[in-house]
């Protein structure tokens, strides 16, 4: 709720509270057809019953929390686009109705992308933390287990934020799907192939600096990176890991690391919202 | 008297598909207006210009005293059936209806009304995916008409009613005419514009051709019969 309003006003300084009304009105019923959709509550549960098992059988609350980062990293961005994009075509009548109606193109965009974020985040947040915290958590774990959910939530942002200037770009709902899966698959896997062939073939540099930026600029990476140097296993990494914690582990490391995050999160929804407002329905 | 839209050389195109060509048009409080023309001659993309569902390139509208700038509040004055309606999936007819009211602040005073004409009782609480073509229809004509517009845009408004339901929509335009409401319509069935319209806009190839009173139609070509009169239109026009 007190996203929406905020949202709104860093879009439109001069809006009343009339709008920011109109605004939450639009992302309840936003919300409400989302919510009917199955693939929320399967996305849900997918997570509870990861959780649960990995609990139950994988041996710890620090393994699986390890073993849920891969997970987090790589279904939260692939379902946030894929879901987003689609839901956003089928959409398409939705919006058309309300834009015949008294209602501006900023404050539906708002109401769409707070209507989509939030079932995508609450049903990651409940299916994952419900089973951690039916056992409870050592003091040791806890760090972790946050920066998990805020990774989970801020990945949620960004890549259902992806789907808005992709699927308001394009009408071609094969398209903009396609757009949608190579935006994954380019961040999420192709990315990390090209880093790792500039730090091969440029072995011989001292390149711990480039690493990070180059990290920077992938919000997976990212994540990923924050996720990882929870645990002990920034030793795994060489060099570049202790260059990695070092960093990370600062409060202007963190800091600069939450603030990319949210330059990630507010790109593709600027982006979007700027198309929106000049397309034609 | 003053219109209460005036559109003025309005121009837009589609990549490097010129759509609308500098089109001028009033329409009259309390009249019933007809844009006929070709397929995509530009009707619905002019009807969707003064919905703001699609950003003129150059030209102006003007809704009564303001021109339009992009602020939404105008459309509470309009009422809007689209070409085909699809409405979200998951909704009912009675949450679609509660949504507008809940967005405009206003309880449609007309709709149980409207609801009971159209004889849509048994559907309200249906998903409206589930419902038929004419059904969804309907439901498009209540949410149109529930709010008393000033002005109600109808966009082949009777494509896929059923016989009763298309008297009963051309009823309504009637009465509400005569209350003083004005209307945009678009429709290729020539006896329904003979029947309901009183002024002829006829678009093609993204200009206006022909403006002027239903009558004018027919004594500026010697048909009597407004489809030929039309057809007459359209020949001349192309020769």
């Amino acid at each position: 709720m007190s996203r929406s309003i905020t949202l709104s006003r860093i879009f439109a300084s001069t809006e009343s509270t009339a709008t920011s009304n109109a605004t939450l009105k639009l992302a309840k019923y936003e919300l409400r057809d989302v919510m009917r959709s199955r693939w929320i509550l399967l996305y849900g549960l997918f997570f509870l019953g990861l959780t649960e098992a990995l609990l139950r059988f994988g041996g710890g609350t620090t393994h699986a929390l390890i073993s849920l980062i891969n997970v987090v990293l790589l279904i939260v961005p692939l379902v946030g686009i894929v879901f987003g994009t689609m839901y956003l075509y089928s959409a398409r009548e939705f919006v058309e109705l309300l834009l015949s109606q008294p209602v501006n193109r900023r404050q539906l965009y708002v109401g769409l992308y707070v209507g989509l974020v939030g079932p995508l985040t609450a049903a990651f947040l409940v299916g994952t933390a419900v089973p951690f915290l039916a056992r409870g958590l050592t003091a040791g774990d806890l760090s972790a287990f946050l920066s998990l959910l805020g990774a989970g939530t801020f990945l949620t942002l960004i890549f259902v934020g992806f789907a808005f200037p992709i699927s308001i770009g394009s009408d071609e709902r094969v398209r903009g799907l396609g757009l949608a899966l190579a935006t994954w698959l380019g961040l999420s896997v192709v990315y990390d192939g090209f880093v790792l062939f500039i730090l091969q073939a440029a072995a011989n540099y001292p390149l711990e600096g480039a690493a990070l930026v180059m990290t920077m600029l992938n919000p997976v990476d990212l994540a990923r990176s924050l996720l990882l140097l929870q645990f002990d296993v920034a030793a795994l990494m060489g060099y570049t890991g202790a260059v990695f914690e070092q960093f990370f582990g600062s409060a202007f490391g963190t800091a600069t690391a939450l603030a990319v995050l949210v330059v990630w999160t507010a790109l593709p929804f600027g982006i979007g919202m700027a198309r929106f407002r000049k397309k034609d329905f | 008297m003053n219109p209460i839209i005036a559109l003025r050389d309005l121009r837009k195109s589609f990549g490097r598909l010129e759509v609308l060509k500098g089109v001028d048009m009033d329409v009259m409080p309390g009249r019933v207006t007809a844009v006929v023309g070709h397929n995509g001659s530009g009707k619905t993309t002019l009807i969707k210009s003064i919905l703001g569902l699609v950003k003129p390139d150059a030209g102006t509208i003007r809704f009564g005293q303001e021109e339009l700038n992009g602020d939404s509040e105008y459309r509470r004055r309009i009422g809007y059936m689209a070409q085909s309606a699809h409405f979200p999936d998951n909704l009912t007819a009675l949450d679609l209806f509660a949504m507008l009211e809940d967005l405009r602040g206003n309880a449609g005073a007309r709709k149980e009304t409207l609801i009971k004409s159209f004889g849509l009782f048994p559907e309200l609480e249906k998903p409206v995916r589930t419902l038929s073509g004419g059904n969804r229809q309907k439901v498009s004509a209540v949410m149109a008409f529930m709010f008393e517009p000033e002005v109600l845009i109808l966009d082949e408004p009777t494509a896929g009613l059923d016989p009763v339901s298309s008297s009963v929509l051309k009823d309504l335009v009637h009465a509400d005419r005569a209350r003083g409401r004005s209307f945009i319509l678009t429709s290729h069935i020539m006896s329904e514009i003979e029947e309901l319209a009183d002024h002829v806009v006829f678009l093609q190839d993204g200009r206006v051709r022909f403006d002027g009173p239903i009558d004018d139609v027919r004594t500026g070509t010697g048909e009597q019969n407004l489809e030929r009169a039309i057809a007459q239109l359209m020949m001349e026009v192309e020769a």
